[in-house]
């Protein structure tokens, strides 16, 4: 049940092994410091991204489920060095992440963008979004002239739904999906082959989330593009990946395809988490039983030694074992990935 | 006699860009113990029918148009003298918000704050006070109320003030409670507990709910009748599992088309397109018509009104598909 080489045989079942991945994180951390006491010294550290591993073929949409405070938009910032992991590797296309200096990074971030959550707080809001896409587009070097950035800022904005007039209009003259729309544009500008969407839909309402959806899928079909998409949604987010990542306490616990994790969840965490998302779908069919989580997250600055999840856990065989070792990310089905000692729970009326 | 009847309620905001008709003729009713929904995205006019109905609207900007009527226990609440609304408030109708951090003092213990409200309306002595307020928090689920009871709000995670929030609404016991967006900022495991709470709290103490929510998830799990609000109008009402089985609205039918469901991947979604437009211009006619696939001529000249579906029936809307027979309505002396 519990591997002894540990983290190796995790990568290993990760079941996208097959072709060589565009991405693969091996181990990845980031532990930030917290600062106490008068002199303002480094008394301890927040585990925020505690021995995240996973590969991502071209293509491929894998999403990052977990609840606020799991490390999940963390994980991807530090994949994209927009801050320095603590320890670990990122491949990118066989490239080591951390070997590159300023000017190779450069060329990394013209292949690997992000889209933000919030599309209010992520635009400059002195800027047009014509000057804002050209910009992108003059740091990167792309384009001989204005005229050309200029051309190719109206290709960005019909790419994303929007209309050529829209060039010299500011940012508050835009809705919340528009608003998304432009950041997506910002994004695509470069012509990636690899976004990590952050949370992209959450603060828009359902019929433009549904929109912005319909549009991102658009994108990766048109322009074979690869997403780390990261939601606490579930339902978004399996009609969005592939695969699925569900993670706890700065870990994965469960990884799967998307029908089989949503179909077969092994981890009690996982099981948990889909029993109490409401029916998006309220036509769906009889209310599945709910299994309850009694508290809260635990802190991540001291997490418990042994399972993450102990405290929470529902299963009605944790023992002594769980509370005293960590459970590793091993491979319980094929392809289908969970760090849980245990067999899964009895489904009662799933 | 309904426990809350809104008639006609229109509350207006005078803006730089115009008035903002931010609520435009909403009536509803509630009766007492029942659990209602309001439904509708940002700007359709949820939480300022909320606030009017509580008399938050701040004045200026916000004005409540005259014709407009609240009617809570049979008493005109846009009619009473300021003292009895503040005894109404807290009393009688309390409210939680959606956001519990920043609805809570953060300089004061959340045991202060509770007292604050016992001693206040239900004339407790401070020692009283204290053995009330410990016994709301461990109602409301709080483990070792004794010592949370002398903690700081920035001491506690979202779920647990939104706990304290629930146990101050309801320390004086009120009628009704309104919930707006109360689970919108919290983790899925988390809001589930907090939607069981409020149901069975709600049981316990037989109080009416008016449950104000973007999520039909939540309404699908927690309500008997929903309110479908759009362009500070309601829409379509009827129970829950009419609306959400058998929508009659466009808006309603695109809301649902919307979301994504749990293994249906290889669909497309089918979004509304456009947005919702702005409160100081909204279209004429039916104000959903320029995203609506089944707009003609006539959604543009005259605006339809909430109508029964079928004669006599509680569930009505607000469509000329759905009333192809009605003749225009005539709105000259309504206020507008």
């Amino acid at each position: 049940m519990i591997s002894p080489d540990g983290v190796e045989s995790a990568v290993d079942g990760n079941g996208a092994s097959d072709s060589e991945p565009l991405l693969d994180v091996q181990d990845l951390k980031k532990y930030f410091p917290v600062h106490g006491g008068i002199l303002g010294r480094s008394v301890d550290q927040v585990r925020a991204v505690d021995g995240v591993s996973f590969r991502l073929k071209r293509g491929e949409t894998l999403g990052l489920v977990g609840e606020s405070g799991c490390g999940k938009s963390t994980t991807g910032r530090a994949i994209l060095r927009l801050i320095e992991p603590t320890g670990g590797r990122v491949l990118f296309d066989g490239q080591d992440l951390k070997e590159l200096d300023r000017a190779q990074l450069g060329a990394f971030r013209r292949r690997a963008q992000i889209v933000f959550q919030d599309p209010y707080g992520s635009l400059n809001p002195r800027m047009t979004v014509g000057s804002m896409l050209a910009e992108v587009l003059k740091v990167h070097g792309l384009g001989e002239t204005g005229v050309d950035r200029l051309a190719r800022v109206h290709e960005l904005l019909e790419m994303v739904g929007l209309h050529t007039e829209h060039t010299g209009r500011f940012p508050h003259e835009f809705s919340g999906g528009q608003r998304q729309r432009i950041g997506i544009a910002r994004a695509l500008a470069v012509e990636p082959e690899f976004i990590v969407c952050d949370e992209p839909v959450s603060a828009l309402d359902v019929s433009v989330q549904a929109q912005v959806i319909n549009l991102l899928r658009d994108l990766q079909r048109d322009l074979g593009l690869t997403y780390l998409f990261i939601a606490h949604d579930l339902a978004v987010v399996e009609y969005m990946s592939d695969r699925v990542a569900v993670m706890y306490l700065g870990k994965i616990v469960e990884m799967a395809a998307a029908q089989e994790l949503y179909k077969n969840p092994r981890h009690p965490y996982t099981r948990a988490l889909l029993s109490a998302a409401p029916r998006r779908d309220p036509r769906a069919g009889p209310v599945r039983k709910r299994i309850r989580l009694s508290g809260d997250v635990p802190s991540p600055i001291r997490p418990p030694s042994g399972c993450p999840f102990y405290a929470r856990c529902p299963h009605p065989g944790k023992d002594e074992e769980c509370r005293r070792l960590a459970p590793l990310l091993v491979e319980k089905a094929p392809s289908h990935l969970a760090a849980c000692c245990k067999d899964p729970m009895p489904t009662d009326g799933a | 006699m309904p426990l809350l009847e809104v008639t006609d309620l229109r509350t207006y905001f005078t803006t730089d860009a115009g008035v903002a008709r931010a609520v435009d003729g909403v009536s509803l009713q509630l009766e007492a113990g029942e659990t209602l929904g309001i439904v509708g995205e940002s700007g359709c006019g949820k939480t300022v029918m909320a606030l009017s109905i509580l008399g938050l609207i701040p004045s200026p900007p916000g004005e409540i148009v005259a014709g407009s009527s609240i009617r809570f226990n049979g008493e005109e609440l846009l009619e009473v003298k300021p003292a009895r609304l503040r005894e109404i408030r807290g009393n009688e109708i309390s409210m939680i918000f959606q956001e519990p951090m920043t609805s809570l003092n953060p300089v004061l213990t959340v045991g202060h704050q509770i007292e604050e409200v016992l001693r206040l309306h239900r004339g407790l002595k401070r020692r009283e006070a204290r053995a009330a307020g410990v016994a709301l928090l461990a109602e409301v689920g709080i483990s070792e109320p004794d010592q949370r009871y002398d903690s700081y709000p920035h001491q506690m995670s979202g779920g647990m003030l939104q706990r304290i929030m629930i146990a101050i609404a309801l320390s004086c016991e009120p009628r009704l409670l309104i919930a707006d967006e109360p689970t919108t900022a919290l983790d899925v495991t988390i809001q589930a507990q907090i939607l069981d709470l409020l149901v069975s709290l709600q049981q316990k103490h037989g109080m009416a709910l008016l449950l104000i929510t973007h999520d039909l998830g939540v309404v699908a799990e927690v309500c008997d009748r929903v309110v479908v609000m759009y362009g500070g109008q309601v829409v379509e009402t009827g129970t829950t599992e009419e609306i959400l089985s058998h929508p009659k609205h466009p808006y309603t039918q695109g809301l649902l088309a919307s979301l994504p469901g749990i293994g249906d991947r290889d669909v497309r979604l089918n979004p509304i397109p456009g947005t919702v437009p702005s409160a100081v211009d909204w279209p004429e006619g039916c104000r959903f018509r320029d995203r609506c696939s089944f707009a003609w001529e006539r959604c543009a000249e005259s605006e339809p009104d909430l109508l029964p579906v079928v004669a006599g029936a509680s569930r009505s809307a607000r469509c000329w598909l759905v009333h192809p027979d009605e003749s225009s309505i005539d709105r000259a002396g309504k206020p507008t």
